[in-house]
């Protein structure tokens, strides 16, 4: 396999991770705009263990995906407390304190960055991006999914029917955290070295993107936004710096013409065998989103 | 009175800034019984059913289901504790499908976390399932299982809702107008559905303006106006009360053809 090509994938796997870490807290209803935050706690934590401290990666990526969850649960609480516009506002504000924490840290290098000397093969980061794929259809498919899903449509239904909102909203950004975690200590040990100054806001809106451009009713949408978000500007390249405008002007398209998402529950309803094959018609499942 | 009611409702106020909407409100539906809850638009029907359900705090009195306290308690330990409610504009989960929503109405009886991880949308012979399509089937729910709600007339949706809130095997179902927006047809239905789901110690508080359907259904009436309860007794007298007259009408005289429609 080429290095550009084997760079690319691992670029994709590790957006499809960061991706999903996203997509857990949206799913629920929650709009996480601080995902560079929980990225650089991972890639800061694995570069940290292993660089400084000397731990092997096999114990150093898992500990920085932890401390990335361990975060998540306890920035829930305050975020939590806020909705909207506010939440995102909140989000926002976490991934810019943890970069700024990180800048003004001598232990983390400061602005200088970190060296991270042990390197992981792009094996190794497309079993993960498979497994977090794997658990995320697995969640979705879950009663918990089912009340994830029911407090991003209604809170106040989901609350008269018995969901404990608060706890599903926490075990979300916890999850949420542990991959958006992962996929920094992943990035983290691939790219061989880690600075604050890329874990800025514009990687957290780029991540939100990829979730709600690809859909984020389903587990299929970040799957489909990573592989949109990476692939495109690879291909535009061909067309020299024309490519910015192009790749705007698709963004702009899909959520024109896809306000939510390209891939949703309607969509992968119309294309199941069962309603492709189906004699009869599904009652009622006419007006589409 | 002996028994312990199914829910009794005592000196129950609430206000929203200077406004009394609930005032002072005391009655108790008892176990088994059928009960409607009648009034004008703004009596505060919606309101007091917020407040049983606990969407709102009280300010004061106390609410007991089952002789048990629960007017402290979190809306979902409410749903534990055996009250199930619908609301007024169809609150279906629009990205669900019709399975789905049914589904969900069985969280409360999920309480272990293996039933939680459970992937019961992968599981199309789980029991959870399997109990949904039947009381899909016992409603007279005629759709795709796993057709979108979104698209569905609304006599099914209004109907899907109803099955919801008694997937949770409720002691006090609380619908909030079942039967608006239903033709005659289905009005009728949903009657005759909601007469034969009585499980033992099932008990209704329905709010409703259709007053053949109140008659029809409900043996008992309560009547609020302006957040009092100005009337609680046999649903056969309440036309004939004088104040429950004054509170629709603003006046004594009635036109014999109103009688048959209230609202």
């Amino acid at each position: 396999m080429s290095g550009y090509l084997s760079a690319t994938l691992a670029i994709l796997c590790i957006n499809l991770i960061f991706a999903y870490g996203i997509f857990v807290t949206a799913a629920a209803g929650q709009i996480n705009l601080g995902g560079a935050g929980f990225q650089a706690i991972g890639a800061y934590g694995t570069a940290w263990l292993s660089a400084s401290a000397g731990l092997p990666v096999s114990f150093s990526i898992p500990a920085a995906t932890l401390i990335a969850a361990l975060i998540g649960f306890l920035i829930s609480f305050p975020v939590l407390r806020t909705r909207g516009v506010y939440m995102v506002l909140a989000t926002f504000a976490f991934g810019e304190v943890v970069a700024g924490f990180l800048l003004r840290s001598p232990v983390f290098g400061g602005a200088m960055g970190m060296v991270v000397p042990a390197h992981i093969e792009l094996p190794a980061i497309i079993v993960s991006a498979v497994v977090v794929t794997l658990l995320t259809f697995y969640l979705m498919a879950t009663r918990l999914g089912l009340a994830m899903r029911s407090l991003n449509d209604d809170e106040e239904a989901a609350i008269v029917m018995g969901v404990n909102v608060r706890a599903v909203q926490v075990a979300a950004f916890t999850i949420g955290g542990a991959f958006c975690g992962l996929s920094g200590a992943l990035y983290a040990h691939n790219f061989a070295f880690v600075e604050a100054q890329y874990f800025n806001s514009l990687l957290s809106i780029y991540v939100l993107l990829f979730v709600l451009i690809g859909g984020a009713q389903t587990a299929w949408g970040p799957l489909v936004g990573s592989l949109f978000f990476t692939l495109l500007p690879e291909l535009l390249r061909i067309g020299g710096s024309a490519r910015y405008v192009v790749f705007g002007v698709a963004i702009v398209l899909m959520m024109m013409l896809r306000p939510e998402g390209i891939v949703t529950r309607d969509l992968l309803r119309r294309l199941s065998p069962r309603q492709l094959f189906n004699r009869r018609p599904a009652s009622g499942s006419a007006p589409r989103d | 009175m002996t028994d312990t009611p199914a829910l009794a409702v005592n000196a129950v106020s609430k206000r929203f800034g200077g406004l009394a909407v609930i005032d002072n409100v005391s009655f108790a539906v008892p176990l088994g019984a059928r009960m409607a809850l009648i009034g004008p638009n703004g009596a505060g029907k919606t309101t007091l059913f917020n407040l049983i359900s606990g969407v709102h705090p009280i300010d004061s009195g106390d609410i007991a289901l089952n002789g048990r306290a629960i007017d402290k308690m979190p809306p979902r330990h409410r749903v534990s504790a055996g009250l199930a409610r619908s609301f007024q504009n169809i609150r279906l989960m629009p990205h669900l499908s019709v399975i789905e929503n049914i589904m969900l109405g069985q969280h409360t009886l999920a309480d272990s976390p293996a039933a939680l991880l459970n992937p019961l949308a992968w599981q199309r012979n789980s029991v959870w399932r399997q109990r949904a399509e039947e009381s899909m089937r016992n409603a007279g729910i005629d759709v795709d299982p796993d057709a979108a709600v979104t698209g569905l007339p609304y006599g099914v949706r209004k109907k899907i809702e109803v099955v919801r809130a008694l997937m949770s095997c409720p002691r006090l179902l609380m619908l909030d107008e079942p039967a608006a927006g239903l033709n005659p047809r289905e009005t009728a239905e949903l009657s005759t559905f909601l007469k034969s789901v009585g499980w033992e110690g099932l008990t209704l508080l329905v709010v409703e303006h259709d007053m053949s359907f109140v008659h029809d259904l409900c043996d008992r009436t309560v009547v609020l106006n302006f957040g009092r309860l100005i009337y609680n007794g046999p649903t056969q007298g309440v036309q004939d009360n004088a104040q429950v007259r004054e509170a629709y009408l603003g006046s004594r005289r009635v036109p014999t053809k109103e009688a048959g429609r209230v609202a």
